[in-house]
């Protein structure tokens, strides 16, 4: 595992390099608040990059822009070579993106492996998708006991197990995750974190990654934005960024206090 | 009309379907997203118009008119149980059409997703469920499944344009089953019709009127969520 890499070497620098999803100034909006006030960045093929900012900065909004949840006002977003800004949900996940929402937001009633078949919806390859099926059963074991469950009968590490599982169904090249280690215990999060970094080696697949915890993405990712009050702040390969002393002092909590307690308090948020 | 029953029959399930998408179209659509009794309320409301709108309709919308059924009139005797023939033809066909609702709703993927929508809006949006088509297709289906109600209603209590109020008795049977589960929904159908037709026997005038919600109250307080009622924990 080389995720460390020497700042300022060639490899560090992947803006340039062939990015699979690209960003340019893009601004959104809840009815009058400002959520994203021009937001640019890339994220180059076959990569883990992360998104760190504190509650509220965008972060959501930023990955509910790009799976066309929410239209932007302004600003290109651009995906394996396509203005993909404004298009339907359902267009971008045909299209190879899939997003792991905040929160796991399972099919609360459906079971594990309906849930799985939905995640699939937008595929007609049988035989593909029963492939699938059984690599993220062979990713999350457990699913595979409780395939014929509830999914509102899991517990909060297998749901967010099961949103993960449900995304790679659509057999994307770029996963979205938000904030997959929201409530888990740091044992959950570190088996979580192993397998977005196999499920990036084995396939391939482009993730990007929006934490508010910082210390487990610097480690898996390999480039990170800061993103504060609808702006990115700070651009840097993660192990630069680590060493930043206000990384260190307000993601990483190095001071005395930190963001960890706050993660607690978040509500459900409603849509629309 | 001089059509065939069963003509008629599939003329009205797919006139009622498209209505049933038209009304999602233009009344429920610009609610998308709001919460459930938003739109139970417009429903209702709804309903409330177009009995209005049929009503006034001169000619035939006071009118009550009897359906002719393939039926026989006859009655069947088994020992000491009589049954109309026609009554035990409502029954089979409404058993038939619960059995392929089931299966729609339990193996196909466009009925699974019309779960999953209904359940998680925003989560069928993620998966790349196109959420508006399949709302249409929600509506219409209900619609359709409601026209096959009440032509099975008809022979019974034959064809006006109050005949809907009937659905408020299944109001009650769908609490007592248990919202969102289609076997509660049935098991709770008949302990109302049951209890209704035990009480209008045995108790003095007026019980059968309220004996379905004293069922409900009965019901609810031993298990607040129905009888086959999903529990659903909300995990943190
Ligand atoms: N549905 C909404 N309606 C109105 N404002 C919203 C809505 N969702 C988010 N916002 C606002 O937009 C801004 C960015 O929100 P966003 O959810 O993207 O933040 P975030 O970085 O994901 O935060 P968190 O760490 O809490 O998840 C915040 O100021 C928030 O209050
Ligand atoms: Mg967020």
């Amino acid at each position: 595992m080389n995720w460390g890499q020497t700042p300022g070497s060639d490899d560090s620098a992947p803006l340039g390099s062939d990015p699979i999803l690209e960003l340019a100034n893009v601004e959104a909006s809840y009815g009058p608040v400002q959520a994203l006030r021009g937001v640019s960045f890339a994220v180059p093929r076959g990569k883990i990059v992360t998104v760190l900012g504190a509650n509220g900065a965008g972060k959501s909004t930023v990955l509910k822009t790009i799976s066309g949840i929410i239209d932007p006002q302004k600003g290109q977003i651009r995906f394996d070579g396509e203005e993909i800004q404004g298009r339907s949900p359902d267009w971008i996940v045909r299209r190879g993106i899939s997003h792991v929402p905040e929160g796991r937001e399972v099919f609360p009633l459906l079971t594990v492996e309906e849930n799985l078949r939905m995640g699939a919806y937008t595929r007609r390859d049988p035989g593909g998708i029963a492939e699938d099926m059984e690599r993220v059963y062979e990713y999350f074991p457990i699913l595979r006991e409780r395939s014929r469950q509830e999914a509102g009968q899991l517990s909060g590490g297998q749901q967010q197990m099961l949103a993960i599982s449900r995304a790679l169904l659509s057999r994307p090249k770029v996963m979205l995750m938000d904030e997959p280690s929201l409530g888990l215990s740091p044992l959950l999060t570190q088996e979580i974190f192993r397998i977005i970094t196999r499920i990036n080696r084995e396939q391939g697949t482009t993730i990007l990654l929006v934490e508010q915890n910082a210390h487990m993405a610097l480690d898996v990712a390999e480039h990170g934005y800061v993103l504060e009050v609808g702006r990115i702040v700070m651009d840097d390969t993660c192990a630069n960024l680590a060493k930043k002393e206000d990384v260190q002092e307000f993601y990483l909590g190095m001071k005395a206090g930190g963001v960890r307690g706050e993660r607690r308090w978040k509500k459900k948020k409603h849509w629309r | 009309m001089g059509l065939p029953y069963w003509a008629m029959i599939l003329f009205a399930i797919a006139s009622m379907a498209i209505v049933g998408m038209v009304a999602e179209r233009i009344v429920l659509r610009p609610v998308l997203g709001y919460p459930a009794f938003t739109v139970v309320m417009i429903t209702i409301g709804l309903g409330y118009v177009l009995r209005g709108v049929v009503t006034m309709v001169p000619g035939w919308g006071t009118e009550t008119y009897a359906l002719r059924t393939p039926f026989s009139e006859g009655i069947l005797k088994l020992g000491d149980v009589v049954l109309a023939v026609q009554q035990l033809a409502v029954i089979g066909m409404t058993a038939l059409l619960c059995f392929v609702l089931y299966l729609f709703f339990r193996f196909s993927r466009i009925g699974i997703a019309m779960q999953a929508t209904s359940q998680n809006q925003l989560a069928a949006y993620y998966m790349g469920i196109p959420v508006r088509r399949v709302n249409m297709m929600i509506w219409g289906l209900s619609a359709a499944v409601a026209a096959f109600a009440g032509i099975l209603l008809a022979p019974v209590t034959f064809v006006h344009s109050n005949m809907g109020f009937i659905g408020l008795k299944a109001f009650p049977a769908a609490v007592v089953g248990g919202f969102g589960s289609v076997p509660g929904s049935i098991v709770g159908g008949l302990i109302i019709g049951l209890v209704e037709a035990l009480a209008g026997f045995y108790l003095p005038e007026g019980f059968k009127d309220v004996a379905a919600y004293v069922v409900v109250l009965v019901v609810l307080l031993v298990w607040p969520s129905g009888i086959f009622g999903e529990t659903v924990r909300k995990k943190v």
